[in-house]
Parts: C-alpha cells; sequence; structure tokens
C-alpha cells in the first residue's frame, strides 16, 4: 500500500514536472526571446528585400517555388515538368516540346531535389537543376530569367530519385534511379528481379558556357534501391557517393523484406576514375530511347531532339571505382561535409546517424581491407570506414545540412525535430521541435563547400492545426530557424506549395543583380516574330490560319480578323511589343481547349484554336497591363467550312 | 517504513525546488511574450495536443483511453514521447498491461519514473515502437523485428500464439496511424 502511493505521488511529480517545465529546452521562445525579437528578426519592412533566395521543390506539384528568406514570402512558381496555366507553360506551342519524353507528352512529374550550380563547391547561381522523379528526367533552370531552358530524361531509370545533384565544378548533375529495373526494359516475370534487374546511376554532363546537358555514361549497378547522393568535395572531390536499401532485392512487400538486412550500403563512386575509363573509349553503347528537349531564348522557342543511344559503364570492368560502405538500418540521406571529410547516412529506421569519414575509406581501400564483395563490388568494413556515431536520442533521422562552422543539423521525421551536433565530436548542442514530421531541411548553401550558415528551413510534411484550416488538404509548412547563435531560435512558420522535398538557398545578392528584367525585342529570333506592328498579318495555308500579332498597351494588331473557317487550326503567334519590365500581355480565346499565354516584353508566344462554331468570338487580354487593359480585345469571325469568305484583318483601326 | 518515509520527503523536497525554478522560468517567459506572439508551453505543443474528434485515434490516443494502460500512457508522458507516438509513422505499439508493470521488480517502475532516469525509460518504451503496421498474423512471418531504440526484438510462434521479446500478444487494436498490440510483458531491451 505505501509503495503504491509513493508510486502515484512520483508519477505525479513526474508529471508535474513534465508540465511545468519538462521540456524547456525545446521551447525555442523561451530565452532567447528575452534578448531577441523573432518577428523583428523576419519582417521584411514594405519595400525592403529579403537577404536570400529559397527555392522549394514542388513535389507533387512538379515545379519549383521561389521564397524569400528570412520572410517566407512566395515570390514565384516556376514551372518545370507541370503544364502551367498561369503562364501558358506547356500549353504554348513553343513550350509544348519541354514535356516531351520517350513516352510521349507528359504533362506532369514530381519534382524533388533543386541543387544550384556551383563553382569550387561554391554556388555560383548561374543554373538550378531539378529532378522529375516518375518519369526520370533532369531539368536546368536559368537564374537569370527564371524560365526552365533544358530538360533530359534518362533512359534506363525509373523513380528517379537519388537526383540531381551538381559535382564540385558542375561538371556533372547526378541522378540515380530509386527503382532497378530490367535494363534494357523486357518482357519478364517480376519475382525474377534478384539478380536481373539493375540500377543506373547517370552522370550528365553540364556544357560550361551554355550548361547544356548530355548524358556521359551510366554505371549499370546491382538492382538495389539507390536512393539519395551527394558529391565528395574538397579533398573527396571526384567521388559520389549514394545511399542503398533493399539491397535484400525483394520485389514485394518492401516495407517487410527489405529491412532484413542490420546493413544496406553507402555506394561509393570514383567518377574521376570512370571519366578516364570512356575518355579512353571504355563502356557500352546501348540502344536506349530518351527524350533531350531544349529551349532557345533567342527564338522563345523548345524542341525536342529523341536519342538513340547511351553509354553504360559495366563498374566490374573499371577496378577501384565502386565500394560499399555498410551503413546501418535502410539509410535515406546522403550528405557530405563542407571539408569533403565525412559521408552522413541516416539510416531511416535508426535512432543513430552513421559518419564515414573519407581518409577511413581510402585507407581501407589502399589496404585492400574488404569485407566480401556485393555482384564483384568490393564491401569495406563498417569498423575501418566508421568514423563514428551520433548518439542522438531522436526517431527517424533523415536528412543534415551544414552551417560552415563544424557544425551540422540532422532532421528526424517521428520524433519531429531537428538536432544540431558537432562534427568531430559528435556531440549533440541543440534540438528543437518542429511542427510537424520534417522531411528536408535547408542552409542556403548548406550542401557547398560555403555555406551561408544563418537561417535552417525545416521542410515538414504534415501541417494539422499550424495555420487555419482549410479542408482535409492542406499546404506544407516550412519552419526557418535562426542559427547565428549556438542554440536554434524558431521565428517563423510559412505555408509552401506541393510538396516541397528538398530545397536549395543562395544569398539574394548572388542572383538579383542579374536577373532579366526584359527579352529585346532586337534580339528576338522567333519565326512568327513580328518585329514592328506593319508587320502584322494574317495568313491562310491550307487549313492551318497563322495570325502574326502584336501587343502594345492597350491593343492587339490585327484586332478584327474574318475569313477563319469550322474545322480551321488557328495560330496566334503574339509578340509582345513592350519593352519595359513587368508589363506582360495575356491572350486567351472563347471556347479554347487549352490555357491562356502569358507574353513577356519582347518574347513571342503561339497559343492554338481550333474553332468548332460559327460565330463572332472575342478575344481578350488577361494580364491586367494598363488602365485601358478593359479595352485590350478583339473579334475572330468564324464562318461555315464550305464558306468562301477571303481572309481580312484590321490593322490599327484601318 | 522510515525509508519509505525518508525517500517521501526527498522526493516531495525536490519536486518543490524544481517548482520553484519552474515559477521562476515560466514568470521570465511569461515577460518575453508579452513583447513577442504568444506561444502554448513547450510541453502541452506538438501533434499530441492537437483537438481532432474526427480521426480514428492514435496509438497513444488508444492507450490513453484503455484502463489497462495507465502505467504505459503516465511513463509515455514521463519521457516526453507523446508526439513522437502521434507521428504519422506508421508505428506499432507492444503495450504492456497495468499487470505487466506491476510483475516487474519492486520499484523498478518508481525507479524509472524519476526524473533523471527519463533517457533510460524513453529508451525501454522505444524498445515496444515498431516503425510499421502488421496484424497479429501477419507478425507470423517475422523472426525479429527492429525496434525504435535501435535493438531488435525476436519474434516466435507457439501454436496460434504470438511471443515479441518474449512478451505474448492478448489482443490487438487497429490505430489511425498504426497498431496497437496489447502485451502481458514488458519487453526489457537486455532480455534478448
Amino acid at each position: 500500500m505505501k509503495t503504491f502511493k509513493y508510486h502515484i505521488l512520483s508519477l505525479a511529480g513526474a508529471l508535474a514536472l513534465l508540465t511545468s517545465c519538462g521540456n524547456n529546452n525545446g521551447n525555442s521562445g523561451s530565452n532567447s526571446a528575452l534578448n531577441s525579437s523573432a518577428a523583428e528578426k523576419v519582417y521584411v519592412a514594405p519595400g525592403e528585400q529579403d537577404e536570400f533566395y529559397a527555392f522549394m521543390s514542388g513535389g507533387y506539384s512538379g515545379n519549383l517555388t521561389v521564397y524569400g528568406l528570412p520572410s517566407g514570402r512566395m515570390f514565384k512558381e516556376i514551372p518545370v515538368f507541370s503544364q502551367f496555366p498561369t503562364s501558358g507553360y506547356g500549353y504554348s506551342e513553343e513550350t509544348k516540346p519541354m514535356l516531351n519524353t520517350s513516352h510521349g507528352f507528359v504533362p506532369w512529374d514530381d519534382s524533388h531535389h533543386p541543387d544550384i550550380s556551383q563553382t569550387n563547391g561554391e554556388l555560383d547561381g548561374r543554373w538550378i537543376f531539378i529532378n522529375g522523379n516518375n518519369t526520370p528526367r533532369i531539368a536546368r533552370i536559368s537564374l537569370t530569367t527564371f524560365e526552365t531552358e533544358e530538360i533530359i530524361e534518362v533512359p534506363n531509370s525509373a523513380g528517379n530519385h537519388s537526383s540531381s545533384f551538381v559535382t564540385e565544378n558542375t561538371e556533372y548533375v547526378v541522378a540515380g534511379t530509386r527503382f532497378s529495373v530490367p535494363i534494357p526494359q523486357k518482357d519478364m516475370p517480376i519475382n525474377e528481379y534478384k539478380g536481373n534487374f539493375r540500377g543506373s546511376l547517370s552522370f550528365i554532363s553540364v556544357d560550361p558556357e551554355e550548361g547544356h546537358m548530355d548524358i556521359k555514361f551510366q554505371i549499370l549497378m546491382p538492382g538495389f534501391n539507390y536512393d539519395l547522393s551527394h558529391p565528395g568535395r574538397g579533398k573527396s572531390h571526384g567521388w559520389f557517393f549514394f545511399t542503398t536499401y533493399n539491397t535484400e532485392e525483394a520485389n514485394s512487400l518492401q516495407e517487410v523484406n527489405s529491412s532484413q538486412n542490420d546493413k544496406d550500403f553507402i555506394a561509393a563512386v570514383n567518377w574521376k576514375k570512370i571519366e578516364e575509363y570512356v575518355n579512353n573509349g571504355g563502356g557500352t553503347m546501348m540502344p536506349a530511347d530518351y527524350a533531350h528537349n531544349l529551349y532557345d531564348e533567342s527564338t522563345h522557342t523548345a524542341t525536342t531532339t529523341m536519342k538513340k543511344e547511351v553509354l553504360t559503364v559495366d563498374p566490374l570492368k573499371v577496378p577501384g571505382a565502386v565500394f560499399f560502405l555498410p551503413t546501418p538500418k535502410s539509410p535515406h540521406g546522403c550528405d557530405v561535409d563542407p571539408t569533403g571529410s565525412y559521408i552522413i547516412g541516416n539510416g531511416k529506421l535508426s535512432a543513430d546517424l552513421t559518419v564515414h569519414s573519407f581518409d577511413n575509406m581510402i585507407a581501407a581501400i589502399e589496404g585492400k581491407k574488404f569485407d566480401g564483395e556485393a555482384y564483384g563490388i568490393p564491401i569495406l568494413k563498417f569498423e575501418d570506414v566508421l568514423a563514428g556515431t551520433v548518439k542522438s536520442g531522436g526517431l527517424g533521422p533523415l536528412h543534415t545540412e551544414f552551417d560552415g562552422k563544424g557544425n551540422a543539423y540532422t532532421t528526424f521525421f517521428i520524433s519531429s525535430e531537428v538536432v544540431k551536433w558537432k562534427l568531430g565530436t559528435w556531440e549533440v548542442i541543440d534540438r528543437k521541435p518542429t511542427f510537424y514530421s520534417v522531411g528536408h531541411l535547408m542552409i542556403p548553401g548548406g550542401n557547398s563547400r560555403k555555406p551561408f550558415g544563418k537561417y535552417v528551413v525545416a521542410l515538414n510534411k504534415i501541417t494539422k492545426d499550424r495555420y487555419l484550416p482549410t479542408g482535409p488538404e492542406m499546404e506544407h509548412s516550412a519552419q526557418i530557424y535562426d542559427i547565428s547563435g549556438e542554440k536554434m531560435e524558431l521565428l517563423y512558420d510559412f505555408p509552401t506549395h506541393g510538396e516541397p522535398h528538398y530545397a536549395a538557398g543562395i544569398p539574394a545578392s548572388i542572383l538579383a543583380p542579374k536577373s532579366k528584367k526584359i527579352y529585346r525585342l532586337d534580339e528576338n529570333k522567333h519565326p512568327y516574330a513580328v518585329l514592328s506592328p506593319d508587320e502584322a498579318r494574317v495568313e491562310r495555308k491550307g487549313k492551318e490560319v497563322h495570325i502574326y500579332m502584336s501587343t502594345i498597351r492597350s491593343h492587339f494588331t490585327p484586332d478584327n480578323i474574318e475569313g477563319v473557317k469550322v474545322g480551321d487550326k488557328v495560330y496566334f503567334h503574339i509578340t509582345n511589343h513592350e519593352q519595359d519590365f513587368d508589363v506582360p500581355h495575356g491572350f486567351a480565346m472563347i471556347g479554347q481547349n487549352t490555357s491562356e499565354i502569358l507574353v513577356m516584353p519582347g518574347q513571342t508566344k503561339t497559343s492554338l484554336w481550333e474553332p468548332k462554331k460559327v460565330g463572332v468570338w472575342p478575344f481578350y487580354c488577361t494580364d491586367f497591363c494598363s488602365a485601358l487593359h478593359q479595352e485590350m480585345q478583339g473579334y475572330v469571325r468564324v464562318s461555315p467550312a464550305s464558306s468562301d469568305i477571303e481572309i481580312s484583318y484590321s490593322l490599327d483601326g484601318e | 517504513m522510515k525509508s519509505i518515509k525518508m525517500k517521501l520527503s526527498i522526493v516531495l523536497v525536490m519536486l518543490l525546488v524544481v517548482f520553484a525554478s519552474c515559477k521562476n522560468e515560466t514568470k521570465q517567459e511569461t515577460t518575453a511574450n508579452t513583447q513577442d506572439t504568444s506561444e502554448a508551453p513547450a510541453s502541452q505543443k506538438g501533434q499530441a495536443f492537437i483537438a481532432d474528434d474526427g480521426s480514428t485515434p492514435n496509438v497513444l490516443q488508444i492507450a490513453i483511453g484503455s484502463p489497462d494502460h495507465t502505467t504505459l500512457v503516465a511513463a509515455v508522458q514521463a519521457a516526453g514521447l507523446e508526439n513522437a507516438l502521434v507521428n504519422a509513422g506508421p508505428l506499432m505499439v507492444f503495450a504492456p498491461t497495468n499487470e505487466a508493470f506491476a510483475a516487474l521488480p519492486k520499484g523498478t517502475v518508481e525507479n524509472l519514473l524519476k526524473p533523471e532516469n527519463k533517457e533510460i525509460l524513453a529508451a525501454i518504451l522505444k524498445h515496444h515502437v515498431t516503425a510499421g503496421n502488421y496484424s497479429k498474423k501477419f507478425l507470423k512471418k517475422f523472426t525479429k523485428l527492429g525496434q525504435a531504440d535501435d535493438t531488435n526484438v525476436t519474434v516466435e510462434v507457439i501454436g496460434d500464439d504470438v511471443f515479441v521479446g518474449g512478451a505474448k500478444i492478448l489482443g490487438s487494436v487497429k490505430a489511425g496511424n498504426g497498431i496497437v498490440h496489447v502485451v502481458d510483458k514488458v519487453i526489457l531491451p537486455d532480455s534478448n
């Protein structure tokens, strides 16, 4: 009885303790708020600008969104893999080719991991790359126009997840397959997966001047799942690291069957060695089928080239190029610290973080200290490559970024927190809750040699009560923390569009000065451009009607068109003659089976209309361009297919 | 008898000290909060404290609602694991009954509930959690499970019964974020 009372008392005590101050170390606002105001730190006054750009992947939106930090204000959604009616991307005739693949026109994807181009391991702000996860593709976006300029499909890949990370000088953007598949694809029983499916790791070269992408080689690896990757940097430049899971090669119910091994691998790839091998004629050219879509800024037009072969490399033919580093518990995140010394693999079913040492790895390789092999690829001994273990106390570690001051920050999905720890000593310095279930996190430059360690943004998967409820579907929640001090301080929450997986940040001072304001009309090489309003005209070519149209505040030239017939294909080629920053014009036609288009100053875009009904049909400008925007309109007279009315049109009221 | 009294008074004194120090901190917080945005106390923040009557109860809510699991719930709260247990998971919790806790050597639970043992308690509780969602029937396919404390538990099938880390599954309740299997023993990490 006495023991029982005592029990109750200590229980009550423990509860009281918990309620009064048990989690105080988890309260970001408690002590630091005395000295500083979180509100002040994120407040960007009207007319002022943010210190950083943040590019957040859109996940199932297929796009990339641009935010300011620390304010959390969204500036733009850049369409990448998805049709985007807001601008007409993927709807206009010029941009439709961007979404071509070997499977035909694919108007959507699942965008995951943006990465900004680097020079000497530092952000150079020329381009940002992002992967399409579903129908494997890599996109390159210009950071002067903030437009998608190039998309290359990745053959022999499926679930393009360990992508799109760039090497230290943007020599390559790398894309690894999450799902292994038959290579080349063929009709075969699924239960013969083991030993027959393979995983490809694609090294896509990037032209240093134009950024144009080309698949230099694909390494054909055992049929594991290649989950995430990061390049070596500094001393480990020339290597690339990929986490793997399902080294069991299970083909069904993976949630059980791919977690049977206590350890999976981090694959360490010496890409310089393989590059040398292929430069000397190594590798096997294999038939393939993939699209390469390139947008030309001077013609404002994208073209698709179907590629028919790809160079593949059997890793066993390049001794010393690929090794496996055993890593516990289905590792997910694969991150390399700014010095290139440490490779961090976070077992997503683990509580601890595994840190491998690059130096230990090289020593083990040189000493040939192997612990068996998998499909001929040497496995290093776990103990030999291990640098340390971070005993975090958290649950479900996913991803790590760095502040450049010797600290690392790791997210924990299940225990919903960011944990700050010290490289080298592996001690935990601070932990702060996130709301809720954080996936990736981002420090501007936090995966480069030169991080800007002022803020970390946690990209949370679950929102629940953080904002006013909007029905069952909620936008995801990001949270920004000040990491300039010893302890992290939660500053602000803001909603993000789609499902941001990863993000990339860069100081505004690098990008803002070179952001393009207009396209020069005198540099417009579009074949249907009208460079002066007196070139505006309408031409019939059989069933096709081409309308060469110009716009300026506040009218279309021509504005009234007759002689169009039911069954025609009518192309409106619209050139925006404005040469004034931020004055686009839009165009939409009644009953058109497509979206509007938005035409930037100096640009030409084409909108297709296939009239089905006789009548007089209006079109208008969709962008509130001027005080006389409401007057910016025109008519097309549509006559029966049998009609013999000739094409005619009015120019500037004549 | 005497030792119990002494223990009691020590605990009480400790609690008072803790209360006193906390009060002070709470005050500071209030001052700070008047300048900034007001925030709920950290101990009541997180997914575990969202009012939601519409969704299927999660594993934590199931445990809280069970009269046979008051000791487990108290332990979860003492270890500060509420928010982890309401996570999207999926989570499979092996929930020892009050009787299972009472069967432990005298003083074990009391000792574990002491604030200084919070981490040990958390590790033991995490030993009862798997990232997964498997029915009792499906569990028969396994020989071991990897638990949230980074160690494994054995899975044994004897007749129709499934034993996890030596503890028998008595019944199962599906949860919004996983499943709760009620077990007849506390699964201690070194027992495997």
